[in-house]
């Protein structure tokens, strides 16, 4: 297999302060890779190191072939970067915005300008191509940021935390972008918080927490870390409540919504079985859901170190 | 990355800053009716209470247009702050572009800004009656001298930007070149001031380019005031070039 993004040990402190410490990373070509964590996990420093704008502390990494501490400049003709706050001037319309940024990608004016027309076009943005982008919506400032970043399809896009602050309309259209890009071969870096975004887009995901990764794999391969489906009880008092959690040997009790979770492997079976187990032991039963265990799961059982 | 792809960034840069600058329109009207107000306001407000010897207006030209460089060169510092605080400094600088060309933009259109208010500074006075007696020669000499000043100013004022970080630090610095002239020849002769202040309004930047000024449009005595004026335009641009390259690259490294 070929990574597009090779990393080990990559370490950065500022001062006593460790954002990193020791980072491996291998992200597959023509995949998305996401890096999960919570705020100051040091997610952006990972990004901002791997895009050239950051020197390491030590460790190495390569992107597309080029090393980052020998060739930042070949680093920098494959990379596309989108940051955390829009990267785009709001003084200028959307045709500016592209105009300018073709130019700099030093292609020659003709090209340039079927480029431009062509992204106006494919992100959605023919209408507004003469508004300030200071007059966009969230939605359409990371629209344009996107398109942006296509201008030369890079080999490698760094999302990070591309639908903070959207709405869920707009969060879904990013997606759909996200996944256009994806099927045109683009290798995706995506930085979030959110779980689901991870779980919607990602190949594979990096756990990071407090500077280290702490979990790496498939959302699927992340899920089973911390098991399968459970059946979700819900009593209707405070006694059955007591002699469910006694007799059912329950993973997860909450006392006040008087509920338990009993891990099953989802077959129709063995949930009949449980049910009629209720039954028999006249239980006062309110409801019963079936429970996938989501990433936040995942997320909130590996980060509970540093939320502590 | 060659000479010509830097040359070829710059102007991207360059189109970049100048069409932000336009895009302002009340910055811009600003910027526009300073120099007119001013204008006014010390020839027909002041003027006539000022003994300068001779008409007011052929004494404070000088003064008024530096003072309109010196708010020109406030925004610039400010619209480089506002640059360092936004996403976009860091596309740029994950990009194969040569990085001096941000800085580049900035300052040439700091430079185009302040050319329309010097003109404007100047063909204002001639209306209200400045009558200067330079010849081609010496206006010539006096067009190098606000380049030179201008040029000096502006890159000071953007490496100010980049140190301060913020709009609102850049704004006070810009608060500071507006009343530097007040403290100078620019106005009323020093010797009219309090003895310490004299020293500083002697000694000041503003008064050897003022001085200048003032000696090849009015044919008052410029003595070795043009050699100070160059030196301490050369001097600040020594210093504002290197550190605006490093502040430059260590703001955007954070």
């Amino acid at each position: 297999m070929t990574y597009t993004v090779t990393a080990t040990g990559l370490c950065k402190a500022y001062g006593d302060h460790v954002v990193l410490d020791g980072i491996d990373l291998a992200v597959a070509k023509g995949s998305v890779f996401s890096l999960l964590g919570p705020n100051g996990a040091g997610k952006t420093t990972l990004v901002r190191i791997l895009a050239t704008l950051l020197t390491p502390d030590s460790g190495t990494a390569t992107v597309a072939g080029h090393d980052l501490a020998t060739d930042p400049i070949g680093v920098r003709t494959v990379i596309s970067l989108t940051g955390q706050y829009a990267a785009v001037d709001e003084v200028l319309t959307a045709e500016e915005n592209l105009q300018m940024m073709a130019q700099l990608r030093h292609l020659p004016r003709k090209a340039a300008r079927q480029r431009v027309e062509d992204l106006l076009v494919e992100f959605d943005l023919v209408e507004a191509r003469s508004r300030r982008v200071g007059t966009f919506s969230g939605g359409m400032t990371r629209r344009l940021d996107l398109a942006i970043s296509m201008i030369e399809r890079p080999e490698l896009l760094f999302l990070d935390e591309p639908t903070t602050g959207l709405d869920p309309r707009s969060r879904e259209q990013v997606w759909g972008t996200v996944r256009r890009l994806v099927d045109d071969g683009v290798t995706i870096l995506l930085t979030t918080q959110y779980l689901e975004e991870a779980d919607q887009l990602a190949d594979r995901i990096a756990v990071l927490d407090g500077g280290s990764i702490v979990a790496e794999g498939t959302a699927a391969e992340l899920k089973s870390t911390i098991g399968g489906e459970l059946l979700r009880i819900e009593l209707a008092d405070a006694a059955s409540y007591a002699r469910a959690v006694a007799h059912l040997g329950a993973e997860h009790t909450d006392e006040r919504l008087l509920s338990i979770e009993v891990p099953t492997d989802g077959s129709p079976a063995e949930i009949v079985t449980l049910l009629a187990r209720l039954e028999r032991e006249g239980l006062a039963v309110r409801k019963v859901t079936t429970v996938h265990p989501s990433l936040d799961d995942v997320f909130f059982s590996l980060t509970e170190r540093s939320a502590a | 990355m060659t000479v010509s792809t830097a040359v070829l960034d710059s102007r991207v840069m360059v189109t970049r800053s100048v069409r932000r600058s336009f895009r302002d329109p009340e910055a811009f009207f600003t910027a526009l009716m300073l120099p007119v107000i001013l204008m006014l306001m010390f020839v027909y407000v002041f003027g006539g209470a000022m003994n300068t010897g001779g008409d007011y207006v052929d004494y404070v030209v000088p003064g008024l247009l530096l003072l309109c460089a010196g708010f020109g060169a406030g925004t610039t510092a400010v619209s480089v702050a506002q640059d360092m605080s936004n996403g976009i400094v860091d596309r740029f600088r994950s990009m194969p572009i040569h990085g001096s060309s941000v800085m580049v933009g900035h300052i040439v259109a700091s430079i185009v800004r302040n050319l329309i208010a010097t003109a404007l500074v100047i063909g204002v006075a001639l209306l209200v009656g400045w009558r200067p007696d330079a010849s081609p020669v010496e206006w010539l000499a006096s067009i190098g001298v606000v380049l030179m000043f201008i040029l000096a100013i502006s890159w000071l004022a953007a490496t100010a930007g980049l140190f301060l970080g913020s709009p609102e630090a850049a704004n006070g610095f810009s608060m500071i070149l507006m009343f530097l002239p007040y403290v100078s020849t620019a106005f009323v002769p020093a010797d009219t001031m309090p003895s310490w202040m004299r020293g500083f309004a002697e000694h000041q930047p503003l008064t050897p380019v003022i001085e200048t000024l003032r000696g090849l449009w009015m044919g008052t005595p410029i003595g070795n005031q043009g050699w100070i004026a160059a030196a301490w335009c050369l001097g600040i641009l020594a210093v504002s070039i290197p550190l605006s390259a490093r502040l430059f690259s260590r703001r955007v490294s954070r």
